[in-house]
């Protein structure tokens, strides 16, 4: 029967080969073990601000993984999804609230005439949360929305350049145009005040071993850990999922084996539209509304997904809860102040790029 | 072999075509397979026989000339309607999808159909039994012959009509290129045309029915694969003899 066909590379080709599956093992491995041991001692240390950096984490994660998923499959980066992150916020306090600022900044007009807060009880909180379920329902309904709103975008732009054939910077600076085109939607609908999605105070929940967080960061975590969930099954147990795996890993051999790229480009957006609201309105919630916001999420949501290797949704998840913990652990250091939080996230974006280029869980090629 | 009188599977009639514009790298092939038929198709490197398969395969558009499938006009036509219709092809490199498992890698064989999956999946995993054994794992983490085998398992996966391959047996070890040879006209005794690109002509021509050379985009020879083999310009030309 057939056996594997055995290769006899010369001595100098596998001492070569040798040193550089060696050196892989080291930066891989060194990488691994600073990432376990600064998040070990600061379980220790720095236990509150860890607790916050997971929370921040799962948010990144969410938004990388979606990145990470229109890299894979559309090849290009999408500068605009921090900035679609907060339109979604923004979205969704719309649907909870109704509520736009007029022409003169202060003076609220209402532009919905039905809105989710009337509903019976849906403002009212839940548990210790500082929300009642129409938060749940706004973030719902934003994450079809923005699906729509995405896919839309798609069709009007980004099909347009595919069937040019433009080159990916293009598809890059026009990505970063809508950017500039949602920052100003939010600045004319919501000016640039700050909001939070309900007033009120925010209880602190006792975990054992010392830890405490806020219930709306529980809230977070647990959306997070769902919405993954789903992505998670989506990508690898369906077969629309694998066709996406499959046109990331060789775009010319999904189209060879009758794949309708086209369609899997249009779920890619879909799916990746689900992500931003979500992760959009739990940063809001965890942060709070602000126009500014979304860009500036940028430069981490990047590190994480080049952290885990671009294109790979798997290492975006494990990038993010990295960016995440490692910003907020380094600004309770003396020397950092907490201003400096997004050049951390810059600091390990160059790390990762000098030490190992193909992320964390990046395969060679 | 010649004698099916019914249309041909598939006819590809003085097809030009070429990459950058204005220059043609093909400059009017034909070539014919017929129905169970399996044909060789030989030339030097850079004669143009991956850019015939790719242009035939809708990657690359026919600037004139026609391709006719089971006696359908299908030039120019989508990959994804080609595969519908029962054209399945094989590149020469990155004939696999590396990060995603084996069975998946098939899966991704017949995503435009869903019966009859199981069944296919069977015969094709009973036909390289290498793969069978290991179908969880990353296609990435396959040797060069088990790659090769995956390769031709998705492509066979809608049981096509006609089946383009692109060198199937470059870099491979002489034993997996026999083994590969072996399946390939297995695959062909169950009445699938076969269409095989290859650099290494002798093998190729003595598997396969007839042939034709190609030399600088163009027909240069064409005949049983007997005929070719014994002729003193293939044999200076493409086996050192
Ligand atoms: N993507 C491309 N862009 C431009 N020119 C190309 C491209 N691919 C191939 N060519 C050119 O087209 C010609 C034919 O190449 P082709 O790959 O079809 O040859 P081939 O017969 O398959 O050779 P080989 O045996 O080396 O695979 C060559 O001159 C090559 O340089
Ligand atoms: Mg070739």
């Amino acid at each position: 029967m057939a056996t594997p066909q055995t290769i006899s590379p010369n001595l100098g080709d596998r001492l070569r080969g040798f040193q550089r599956s060696a050196g892989n093992i080291a930066a891989g491995g060194g990488l691994w073990a600073a990432i376990i041991g600064f998040t070990v001692w600061a379980a220790f240390a720095e236990r509150d601000a860890l607790t916050v950096g997971i929370v921040l984490g799962a948010i990144l994660a969410l938004g990388a993984v979606g990145l990470t998923l229109i890299f894979g499959v559309l090849k290009f980066a999408h500068f605009a999804h921090g900035d679609s992150m907060m339109l979604s916020a923004f979205i969704a306090w719309l649907l909870l609230n109704g509520i736009i600022v007029g022409e003169r900044a202060g003076s609220e007009t209402t532009l919905l005439p039905v809105t989710i807060n009337d509903l019976p009880g849906a403002d009212s909180a839940i548990w210790e949360f500082s929300f009642g379920y129409g938060l749940i329902v706004a973030m719902l309904l934003t994450a079809v929305l923005t699906a729509g709103m995405m896919v839309g975008i798609d069709r009007v732009v980004y099909r347009r350049l595919r069937r040019r054939k433009s080159g990916i910077v293009i598809f890059a600076i026009a990505s970063l145009g809508l950017a500039f085109v949602m920052r100003s939607v939010i600045l004319i609908f919501w000016g640039p005040t700050p909001r939070l999605y309900t007033p009120g105070i925010r209880n602190r929940i006792d975990l054992p071993f010392d830890v405490s967080v806020l219930a709306d960061q529980l809230f977070i975590l647990a959306a997070a850990f769902v919405v993954t969930g789903i992505v998670y099954v989506m990508l690898f147990r369906t077969k629309l999922g694998k066709a996406m795996r499959a046109m990331a890993d060789n775009p010319d051999l999904a189209l060879i084996s009758g794949i309708d790229t086209d369609r899997i480009i249009t779920w890619t957006w879909a799916v990746a539209g689900c992500l931003i609201a979500v992760a959009g309105v739990l940063l809001a919630l965890q942060a709070h509304l602000d126009s500014e916001l979304g860009f500036a999420l940028l430069l981490p949501l990047f590190a994480a997904a080049i952290v885990g290797g671009l294109g790979n949704p798997q290492g975006a998840l494990v990038g993010g809860f990295v960016v995440g913990i490692t910003q907020e652990v380094a600004v309770t250091f003396d020397f950092l102040s907490p201003g400096y939080k997004f050049s951390v996230a810059f600091a390990i974006l160059i790390l990762i790029l000098l030490v190992r280029p193909r992320g964390l869980f990046g395969e060679r090629s | 072999m010649t004698k099916t009188q019914a249309a041909p599977l598939l006819e590809v009639k003085d097809v030009v075509a070429g990459y950058a514009s204005e220059v043609d790298i093909l400059h009017g092939v034909s070539i014919t397979v017929h129905g169970g038929e399996m044909v060789a198709i030989i030339g030097p490197n850079g004669a143009g026989k991956s850019t015939l398969l790719r242009a035939i395969f809708g990657l690359l558009a026919a600037r004139r000339g026609q391709i006719k499938l089971k006696g359908q006009d299908v030039t120019n036509h989508a990959p994804n309607e080609l595969v519908l219709r029962g054209l399945s092809y094989v590149p020469q490199v990155d004939n696999v999808f590396p990060s995603l498992s084996i069975l998946e890698n098939l899966e991704m064989g017949a995503f435009i159909r869903e019966e009859g999956l199981a069944e296919r999946l069977e015969y094709v995993l009973s036909l390289f039994p290498d793969l069978a054994g290991r179908r969880g794992e990353k296609a990435g983490k396959l040797s060069g012959g088990q790659r090769q085998m995956l390769a031709l398992g998705r492509a066979l996966m809608l049981d096509p009509n006609v089946l383009l391959l692109d060198e199937p047996s470059a870099s491979l070890s002489p034993k997996m290129v026999d083994m590969i040879f072996d399946r390939i006209k297995m695959i062909n005794a169950e009445g699938t045309g076969i269409l095989l690109v290859e650099q290494n002509a002798r093998e190729a021509l003595s598997v396969c029915h007839r042939g034709y050379v190609l030399a600088m985009g163009e027909n240069r020879l064409e005949g049983e694969a007997k005929s070719l083999l014994d002729n003193e310009e293939v044999g200076k030309l493409y086996m050192g003899t």
